[in-house]
């Protein structure tokens, strides 16, 4: 048998697993992620002269099921034109089959990576609305993320937030059958159990992930994470636009739909929101009864 | 799931109990070529054992393989085929009685080269990485070299041996670190030929790497997961 190097073994290794792109304009810079159904590298566009991501299909998951879920996926972001979903600029196949498509390289953190840092309950919540927003957008557009989770939420350099791989989307009606796709611990129960779900399935894996992110949650916040989670999917907000919005009013001090509140709770509330102006009213008061006091002295 | 690329060959581990002869040989034939380095090597580190005695060991471990139908107690829901062999290995080398193993050797088994394989562990210091980390490294190795050698055999059958050569010559004896343009002058062919013969060569010689892991495989999960292991990804 013929006996090879160190050397050559890696340079062995490294032709079998990287993609031919002879004829394409791009050439592999490095690898960036691996999944279970592609591997993300970083590639030059020698034509536009620029770095983009390339998602190429994993030699060891080569199929043409696998191919056609591939392409599947990039004409699946490629129909949903929204800020927080990467463009897909170009799809092909290589000589060896393999599909893959080229996309904008997001150089940033994932959100695991960006909440593990020092960063204030307003700033994470002002990125969890601009996710639940690219989800809103997808649910308005009939498509099921399936896979929302930190680790697949990008934050680039200038504060873009970008949910990515959309590997599992599927249009809703159509996400039943034997495959369960999803990550355990941010699947809703019935997408464990590989009944078919519609968008209140995401807005589960939400909610999942906005307690993650929230520590000692005010109690209004902390009923919109139980209704976003609720097991049963009917008594969750029918879509992330519905937990967007009573998040909103949440922040905005406003009534939350999630949550009954008292009349103190009201009350709070209200003082919370409006607090210049209870502070006005309290110090033109306490005037009003130092100079009545100053009065009868 | 079926495969992208065309399966020529199916599971050794299947093969091995056919009805067929041919394929039984071609089966053990495979099974020898990528694992009996590895296992030598591995046995050789991880025992005190001497050269010879380790020579014993390996010839009548694949002896026994053959005979004692000791492969059908794999059960893949356990584990990969690669450790469940040099957990056997193990075994027998642990129970193996010296004398029996030495009335083994010859007879027409394959001539292993075990002389190079003791050089090899001199000049490769495995005392860097575990027994099993070294196991793993040869199992690699093996893999790619009987790829490159069926390649060789595919290609002198297809006579394509200038393809072979330009290969050999690029991506082996240079590791890529040859230009096109020198390449093309050596085998007096234009610097495009040279690309798409190295591109043929390459894809080829990827579905051949492919086809051997599913040889020595028993279930498409542990494919994928040999897949990995071998492109360096989950070692």
């Amino acid at each position: 048998m013929t006996r090879l190097s160190n050397d050559m073994v890696a340079h062995l290794r490294d032709l079998t697993e990287a993609p031919d792109l002879g004829g394409t304009r791009y050439a592999i810079v490095r690898e960036i992620a691996r999944g279970g159904m592609g591997v993300i590298y970083e590639a030059d566009d020698r034509e536009l002269q620029r770095r983009v991501a390339l998602k190429v299909l994993a030699l060891e998951v080569s199929s043409p099921q696998a191919q056609a879920r591939i392409l599947e996926e990039a004409r699946t972001i490629a129909r949903l034109d929204h800020p927080g979903i990467v463009p897909v600029h170009d799809a092909g196949a290589l000589p060896d089959g393999r599909a893959w498509y080229a996309m904008k390289l997001v150089q940033g953190v994932t959100l695991r990576e960006y909440a593990s840092r020092d960063h204030s309950m307003a700033d994470l919540l002002r990125i969890f609305l601009r996710v639940c927003e690219t989800a809103a957008f997808a649910h308005a557009h009939g498509f099921i993320h399936r896979d929302i989770k930190p680790d697949n939420v990008m934050i680039g350099s200038f504060g873009e937030v970008f949910v990515m791989d959309w590997g599992v989307a599927r249009p809703a009606g159509m996400t039943g059958g034997a495959e369960i796709a999803g990550t355990h611990g941010y699947m809703s129960p019935e997408q464990e159990r590989g009944e078919d779900v519609d968008a209140s399935a995401d807005v589960y894996a939400l909610g999942v992930m906005l307690e993650a992110m929230t520590a000692r949650p005010a109690r209004p916040l902390r009923a919109i994470i139980a209704m976003a989670r609720n097991p049963e999917r009917s008594q969750r907000y029918k879509d992330a636009g519905a937990l967007a919005a009573d998040l909103v009013r949440f922040l905005d001090g406003e009534r939350v739909g999630a949550y009954r509140e008292g009349m103190i709770g009201a009350l709070t509330r209200l003082i919370s929101k409006h607090r210049a102006l209870v502070g006005l009213v309290a110090a033109y008061l306490v005037m009003r009864a130092i100079i009545l006091l100053w009065g009868r002295v | 799931m079926s495969p992208l690329f065309p399966t020529t060959r199916r599971s050794v581990v299947l093969a091995l109990a056919s009805d067929d002869r041919e394929e039984r040989t071609r089966a053990f034939d495979t099974l020898v070529s990528l694992y009996w380095r590895p296992l030598y090597k591995y046995g050789r580190i991880a025992s005190t054992h001497s050269p010879a005695d380790c020579e014993d060991t390996t010839q009548s471990f694949f002896a026994r393989l053959l005979e004692n139908d000791a492969l059908s107690g794999y059960d893949p829901a356990k584990g990969g085929f690669r450790t469940f062999l040099r957990v056997l290995y193990d075994r027998h080398s642990a129970n193996e009685v010296k004398a029996a193993g030495r009335l083994k050797r010859g007879g027409g088994q394959r001539q292993l080269e075990f002389a190079d394989a003791e050089a090899e562990i001199a000049a490769e210091a495995p005392q860097t990485s575990t027994p099993e980390e070294y196991f793993h490294r040869e199992w690699v190795r093996s893999v790619f070299a009987l790829a490159v050698d069926r390649l060789r055999e595919e290609t002198e059958r297809a006579g394509k041996q200038t393809q072979f050569a330009i290969f050999e010559d690029y991506d082996l004896d240079h590791a890529g670190k040859l230009s096109y343009r020198d390449l093309a002058a050596r085998f007096a062919i234009a610097e495009t030929s040279v690309t798409n013969h190295l591109a043929a060569m390459r894809k080829q010689f990827r579905e051949i790497v492919l086809d051997i892991l599913r040889e020595a495989t028993a279930s498409e999960q542990e494919f994928r997961s040999e897949a990995r292991a071998l492109l360096g990804v989950e070692p």
